[in-house]
C-alpha cells in the first residue's frame, strides 16, 4: 500500500581519500556495540580515519506520545529513557512538574529521592563498567559486578515491584514508603559491594592487558568536551570537577559530604576510574542519608496531585471525586515553562516542559546526555584502531533509550 | 545569579527584547536576526561554555508559529540561560550555532527532524532520529500521531 524507501541511511561519505582505504559498516545490531547504533567508518588498514554515527534506531516518539497523556501518566515513559537508572529520570521529571505546580516535597521524600538516585547511580555505573570489562574479555570482573547489580535490582524490586523500570516517583512524592527491613538489607548490599569492588580493582587496575587497551585510547580534551556539550563522568574524566550535585545542589545534596572525582587526561582508563570512584562516593552518600532519613509523610498534603486516602475514597464524596478527577484528568499544572536538570549517571539529564494550564503537557523535551555525547563521540574514535572502538564505546555508556527517545 | 542577570540585561539591552528569571533560569527573548550576536556574546563575555540543548515549541495558530528554545550553561557561574526566538512557518530559518559550539551539529539536526526548522550554515541536516524518506515533521502539532510512513523494505538478497 505504501511507497518504499531504497535506503533509510545516507552516509556522510561514500568515497575514501585513498584507493586502498575501506569503508565498513558497524551495527546497528552488533555484539560489540552495546546499544542499537550504527557506525560507518573509513579505515586505513586497522586505523579509523573517519566515522559517521547514526542513531535513531530506538526512536519511539517519546516526546510526541507525551503530548497526549496526563502529567502523571508520563512517569512510566520517562523510566524508559535511561533504563539503567530509571529512578533518576523519574525524580528529575517529577521535580520539573512540581516546580511548575509550586510544590515543595516533604523532607522524608527529599532524602529518599536522594538516596535512591545515588543507589541508581551505583547500579548504572556497575552496568557500564561490567559491560565494558566483559567486552575486553574480563568475564570474572563482569560476573562480580553484575552479581552486585542484581542484588540491587532485587532489592529495588522489593521496594518498587519491578527490577528495571520502577515507575516509583510520583508528582509530589513517591509511590509508597520503604518496606520493613529495607534499610538493613541496603546496608548488607553496600558491604558486599565494597568486597567485590575491591576485587575488581585488584583484577584490572594494574592489569597489563587492561591498561594497554584503555590508557591513551579514546582521549578527549576538556576544551573539546565542553564544545561538544559533554557532561557527567566523561567531562570529569578530562580533569574538570563539574558536577551538578555540587555546583547547583538539588534534592538533599547540599547537606552531604562527598568528593567529585576527576581524571587526568580523558581517556578510557580515566573514564573507568572516575566511574569506580563515583560509585564509592555514592555509597558514602547513601550511608550518610541512611542516618539522616527523617520520619514523616512521603507525599505532600496537596489535593492537586496526591491521591486521597483509600478509606476516604470509599466513604466520602469529596475524596471520591478527588480520586476520580486525579485519575481521569490528571494533575492540573499551571501554565508556564521550566527546565530542570539532574546529574544522571551519564551527565546532565534535563527536562524542558511547557504547560498551557491543562492536564496534558503542551511539550515535554528530554535533554538526554547520551544523545549529546553521540554528537561528539567521533572525536574519541577517529585516529585509533578499529578494535579500540569497543572499549571506547563501552566507556561512553550510550543508552539507546534516552539517546533516541 | 541575580548579579549575572543584571549584568546581562545591562550589556545586552540593545539585543534582547525581554529578560526575566523563570524558575531559576534566565530567560531571554531575542529577534531571530540577533540570535548569533547574542549567543556569541554569551559565550565570550559571560562564559556560557556549554550549549545544552535546542528544541522548539509549536504554537499552532499563532504567528510566528515556532518558538525555538536554546539552553546554555556556564561552568564558571553555574547559571543556565534560556534563549527564545520565534520563526514563521513560511520561512522557519535561523542561523546555525555550529561556528560557536560543536554540539550544535547534532542537536540542530534533531530540531530540524522534529519541527522542520532550517539552520542556515549547518552543513549536515540529514535525518538523525528519523530516516531518509520520512515525510513531515512529527513534533509539529498538525502531524497526527497515527500518521503512517513509507516502509523500509526487507533485504532479500
Amino acid at each position: 500500500m505504501q511507497n518504499r524507501i531504497a535506503n533509510p541511511v545516507r552516509p556522510a561519505f561514500d568515497k575514501t581519500e585513498r584507493a586502498d582505504d575501506v569503508i565498513v559498516n558497524i551495527g546497528p545490531s552488533h555484539p560489540a556495540t552495546h546499544g542499537t547504533i550504527q557506525i560507518i567508518a573509513a579505515l586505513d588498514g586497522e586505523r579509523v580515519k573517519r566515522v559517521d554515527v547514526h542513531c535513531g534506531y530506538l526512536h519511539r516518539g517519546f516526546e510526541k506520545e507525551c503530548e497526549s497523556h496526563t502529567w502523571a501518566n508520563l512517569i512510566p515513559y520517562v523510566d524508559r529513557l535511561n533504563y539503567c537508572s530509571a529512578l533518576i529520570n523519574n525524580f528529575a521529571y517529577c521535580e520539573a512538574v512540581e516546580t511548575l505546580m509550586g510544590i515543595e516535597i516533604t523532607p522524608r521524600c527529599r532524602y529518599l529521592r536522594t538516596l535512591l538516585s545515588e543507589y541508581s547511580r551505583v547500579a548504572d555505573h556497575l552496568t557500564c563498567v561490567a559491560a565494558a570489562l566483559m567486552e575486553l574479555g574480563a568475564m570474572t570482573a563482569f560476573l562480580y559486578l553484575v552479581m552486585i547489580r542484581d542484588y540491587i535490582y532485587e532489592h529495588l524490586a522489593d521496594l518498587t515491584g519491578a527490577r528495571v523500570t520502577y515507575s516509583y516517583g510520583r508528582i509530589g512524592g513517591l509511590a509508597h514508603d520503604l518496606p520493613e527491613g529495607w534499610l538493613k538489607r541496603l546496608d548488607e548490599i553496600l558491604g558486599q559491594y565494597e568486597v567485590f569492588v575491591a576485587r575488581i580493582h585488584g583484577l584490572v587496575d594494574r592489569n597489563r592487558i587492561f591498561i594497554d587497551r584503555m590508557r591513551d585510547v579514546g582521549v578527549i580534551s576538556t576544551a573539546d568536551a565542553l564544545d561538544f556539550g559533554f557532561t557527567g563522568p566523561i567531562l570529569r574524566s578530562t580533569g574538570v570537577p563539574r558536577d551538578l550535585r555540587r555546583d547547583t545542589p538539588y534534592l538533599a545534596y547540599a547537606e552531604l559530604d562527598f568528593d567529585v572525582p576527576v581524571g587526568i587526561k580523558g581517556d578510557n582508563y580515566d573514564r573507568y576510574y572516575v566511574r569506580m570512584r563515583e560509585m564509592d562516593e555514592s555509597v558514602h552518600m547513601i550511608r550518610q542519608l541512611m542516618d539522616m532519613l527523617p520520619e514523616g509523610p512521603i507525599n505532600v498534603d496537596d489535593r492537586r496531585c496526591t491521591l486521597p486516602d483509600k478509606q476516604l475514597v470509599y466513604s466520602e464524596i469529596e475524596s471520591l471525586i478527588n480520586h476520580f478527577k486525579l485519575i481521569m484528568d490528571g494533575p492540573q499544572v499551571p501554565a508556564g515553562e521550566v527546565y530542570r536538570a539532574h546529574e544522571s549517571a551519564n551527565g546532565e539529564l534535563g527536562f524542558y516542559i511547557v504547560s498551557t494550564g491543562e492536564g496534558t503537557p503542551y511539550k515535554v523535551h528530554a535533554r538526554a546526555p547520551s544523545f549529546v555525547h553521540m554528537g561528539g563521540v567521533h572525536l574519541m574514535l577517529e585516529g585509533y584502531q578499529l578494535a579500540d572502538m569497543v572499549p571506547t564505546f563501552g566507556s561512553v555508556n550510550m543508552i539507546g533509550g534516552e539517546c533516541d527517545r | 545569579m541575580a548579579a549575572v542577570l543584571d549584568l546581562l540585561q545591562q550589556r545586552l539591552t540593545g539585543h534582547v527584547r525581554e529578560a526575566s528569571l523563570v524558575h531559576g533560569t534566565l530567560a531571554l527573548i531575542v529577534a531571530p536576526g540577533e540570535l548569533l550576536v547574542v549567543v556569541q556574546r554569551l559565550k565570550t563575555e559571560f562564559q556560557f561554555d556549554i550549549f545544552l540543548d535546542v528544541t522548539a515549541v509549536d504554537w499552532l495558530g499563532q504567528e510566528p508559529r515556532f518558538e525555538v528554545v536554546y539552553h546554555f550553561y556556564s561552568t564558571r557561574h553555574f547559571v543556565r540561560v534560556r534563549l527564545k526566538t520565534r520563526v514563521a512557518e513560511a520561512d522557519p530559518t535561523l542561523d546555525s550555532l555550529v561556528s560557536l559550539y560543536g554540539s550544535a551539529r547534532y542537536m540542530e539536526r534533531e530540531c530540524h527532524d522534529m519541527y522542520g526548522i532550517v539552520f542556515r550554515d549547518n552543513p549536515d541536516l540529514r535525518p538523525i532520529l528519523l530516516y531518509e524518506g520520512f515525510v513531515g515533521h512529527p513534533l509539529r502539532k498538525d502531524y497526527p500521531k497515527e500518521q503512517e510512513q513509507p516502509l523500509v523494505p526487507y533485504r532479500n538478497d
